[in-house]
């Protein structure tokens, strides 16, 4: 069997597991799982361009992918009236101050000679630093987060198209991923692993805590949509009739309408991703990079600066989450920072990535689709499972009613079984690398 | 008096808490740099197989409080924790001999077992939550307090109280036992001596006829035990929740790395430094404060230096502190 019929009947496999969905559950949920099968890919890509291209070890994939939410936020949300004169300068003059006083210690760490001096005034420089920024930051905030705390009390956003925000969410993520390199790359892999799963939960608590920046976990709801809203299609007439042209209930398809509409956005982002991340692995950049993962120092003797091409795939890639990030904030309409979770953000997408195919782009956007369909339906699946289980059982029984309960919490121990299998049977993935 | 009073409130808020969540960080680092050392990849899986083993103790608990067996003023979970070490073991070796072994014959790479071990993780916590579910789970019975503030102020006659939970003295006792036990296993039983052998450096271990199968067995062995204790504990202290001990992870790690991954004794004390850095950052000072300082310097704030939410940064920072400018840790672990 050749390559290309073996792809295509791979994805033609996901897809009709869609499709079979769409026939035996209803097309709504089809097209759910494919909107989100559609960002989980994206990220996929993202991970895969760090691990498969250049094998850097990120668990921090949560992370970029709240910022991609926090950007969607501080892009279209509306600017929360007063806020700025408030208090929102004074906290920009904070945060300038606390970036002014890292700044300050890497200069005199880099300026003066090592010694007790210099360790006195790298000290005295932070803890003065720290307390002029907790100075200036501390009233800013209080005088923010008074204003209507119960619908407000953030600074808002800039009121641009919403559209607008996914680059901004790359961007954003892309800034936060260069500071981060620029401390944790050059750890050996285990240790960027947990620098990485550490700075992804730290994001989660900053965007949890500062209800100033988008108001914690009292969460943003009713973001701006790219896509029209449902009551607005069915209180068109035009609508109306063409749905009745179909013969189908106006409620059902204004909902499908707007969900394909998203399919349609989401497939333009991912299929320019795709053919960048495709067109970079040709290049003579990504065997650059690969030549890079498969032997450092022979790599490094050739001339090529490690470190920094590390850091150049690690912001990119992060980007590429944070663009996913976005989406899906814009998906949901909403942000819920208390909903990010490490297992289904950050080591699921790497269940994609693994069991796709890392190194092969196409083999994680088959991993993304594959997988979330499975993190899905395996849930009814369980639960179909142990109703066949327990059918002998009596109606009553204790443990019955413990094993259906249960059920909901399958998808976990099922997605590890996938992962060590695919480890061990199959360890290139569905779709290797070439 | 004032001195008094301020040493009292520094000692219930910040030393007595710290103590007990350093020896509980100290277990779990203890587990980790164990099997860094020996099986050489960091094992993602150690959060949930804590929970594992505290759920398990949780488990027998309740049957034996069903059963009407209690242990005095000393919670019932103490007598679980035998079977609940011995359930997380069968658990541990059933993983080793079906997963971890066919990649240590392949001699893969260690991020490739450290992916691997996130399977594993995935599969523990399914395990857990399947079996007990992902709620609260109270288990901890018997006295609640050595001395609790009331009795405290009545012996003394100071102003602040003083409370030493009964867990918080538990945990400190039984985390001693289980260090000077594991101490004493690896520095004078042929085991023990066989298994420092072989972290050290691997060849001349294998070289002088020491069985590397065996070693891996009783590195889980006692990882099984160390993480099951400390799972119990800190479920005795806070309370039995699975997705916690994943986040424990975090920590976890940071204490071993700090203190020198593969060194024991690192271990114990990166737990200590992290337990008391998280503890003491994100204490608000002005308790203390309003003792030792004139009345016209009382602080007007809470004197936090960080709110309480992001303990994870304080072990966070230490640990890229340690990376950056002490890669192989506080105790000289492995830096390969």
């Amino acid at each position: 069997m050749s390559e290309t019929v073996k792809n295509t009947a791979l994805f033609g496999l996901v897809f009709g597991l869609i499709v079979l969905t769409g026939f035996m559950q209803s097309w709504n949920v089809a097209v759910l799982i494919l909107n989100m099968g559609l960002i989980s890919a994206i990220m996929a890509l993202g991970v895969n361009l760090q691990w498969g291209f250049a094998g850097l070890f990120n668990v921090g994939v949560m992370g970029f992918v709240a910022l991609g939410g926090l950007a969607v936020v501080l892009t279209s949300a509306a600017p929360v009236e007063g806020a700025w004169s408030a208090g929102g300068w004074r906290i920009v003059i904070a945060l300038l101050a606390g970036a002014g006083t890292i700044v300050a210690t890497v200069v005199v760490r880099q300026r003066m000679a090592a010694g007790r001096a210099r360790n006195i005034a790298t000290i005295a420089i932070l803890v003065v630093g720290f307390f002029l920024y907790r100075g200036i930051f501390d009233p800013g905030v209080a005088a923010v987060e008074a204003i209507n705390p119960a619908l407000q009390g953030n600074l808002g956003g800039l009121n641009l198209p919403v559209l607008l925000a996914w680059p901004m969410g790359g961007l954003l993520a892309a800034g936060v991923a260069w500071l981060i390199g620029k401390t944790a790359l050059g750890l050996r892999s285990d240790y960027l692993a947990i620098a990485t799963l550490g700075i992804a939960e730290i994001i989660i608590a900053v965007m949890k805590n500062e209800d100033w920046l988008a108001r914690g976990v009292k969460n943003v709801v009713g973001l701006d949509r790219p896509v029209p809203y449902e009551i607005d299609l069915q209180n068109s007439s035009a609508f109306i009739n063409r749905a009745e042209g179909l013969g189908m209930d106006v409620a059902t398809a204004s909902s499908l309408f707007v969900k394909l509409n998203y399919s349609i956005l989401f497939a333009v982002v991912l299929a320019i991703i795709f053919v960048m991340a495709q067109l970079a692995l040709k290049s003579p950049w990504g065997r650059m990079m690969r030549a890079i993962r498969d032997n450092e120092v022979a790599a490094e003797a050739m001339g090529k600066d490690v470190t920094n091409r590390h850091l150049q795939i690690f912001v990119i890639g992060s980007a590429v989450c944070g663009i996913a990030g976005a989406m899906m904030t814009t998906l949901d309409g909403q942000l819920t920072p208390g909903t990010y979770n490490p297992l289904r953000y950050t080591f699921l997408i790497w269940v994609m990535v693994i069991v796709g195919g890392s190194g092969n782009n196409l083999g994680a956007v088959l991993g993304g689709f594959l997988i979330w369909f499975l993190w899905v339906q395996v849930e009814p699946m369980g639960l179909w499972l142990m109703e066949v289980i327990t059918s002998g059982m009596a109606e009553d029984s204790g443990l019955k009613k413990h094993l259906i309960d249960s059920a909901a919490h399958m998808r976990l121990l099922t997605m590890g079984v996938i992962l060590l299998l695919v480890l061990r049977f199959s360890p290139r993935g569905l779709i290797p690398e070439k | 008096m004032d001195f008094l009073n301020a040493l009292v409130a520094l000692s219930n808020f910040v030393i007595i808490p710290a103590i007990a969540y350093g020896s509980q960080l100290a277990l779990g680092a203890l587990g980790v740099t164990l099997i860094y050392g020996i099986l050489r990849f960091s094992n993602f899986a150690h959060g949930d197989t804590m929970d594992f083993g505290a759920m398990i103790g949780v488990l027998v608990t309740w049957f034996l409080q069903s059963m009407g067996v209690s242990f005095g003023p000393l919670p019932t979970a103490l007598l679980a924790l035998p079977f609940a070490i011995l359930g997380t073991m069968a658990l541990v070796l059933i993983t080793d001999r079906v997963v971890y072994r066919f990649y240590r014959e392949q001699k893969a790479k260690p991020v490739i077992l450290v992916i691997v071990s996130m399977g594993v993780m995935f599969i523990m916590n399914g395990l857990v939550r399947f079996i007990i579910g992902p709620n609260d789970q109270k288990f901890a019975d018997g006295e609640r307090f050595i001395i609790s503030v009331r009795e405290f102020k009545a012996l003394t006659g100071l102003k602040e109280g003083l409370a030493i939970k009964t867990t918080q003295g538990i945990t400190v006792v039984v985390a001693i036992i289980a260090v000077a036990l594991l101490f004493w296993f690896l520095n004078r039983t042929r085991t023990g001596k066989s298994m420092r052998a072989y972290s050290d450096n691997e060849d001349l271990a294998l070289l002088s006829g020491i069985n590397p199968e065996r070693v891996v067995m009783y590195t889980w062995l006692i990882v099984a035990a160390l993480a099951t204790t400390a799972g119990v504990l800190y479920g005795l202290d806070k309370s039995f929740k699975p997705f916690v001990y994943f986040q424990l992870l975090l920590p976890i790690f940071a204490s071993a790395i700090v203190g020198g991954l593969g060194s024991p004794l690192g271990a114990i004390a990166g737990g200590f430094v992290i337990a008391f850095s998280e503890v003491t950052i994100t204490y608000a000072w002005k308790k203390v404060l309003k003792y030792m300082l004139p009345e016209s310097l009382e602080p007007s704030s809470l004197m936090q230096l960080l709110s309480t939410d992001y303990k994870f940064a304080v072990s966070f920072v230490i640990l890229i502190v340690v990376l950056l400018f002490k890669p192989t840790g506080l105790f000289k672990g492995k830096s390969v």
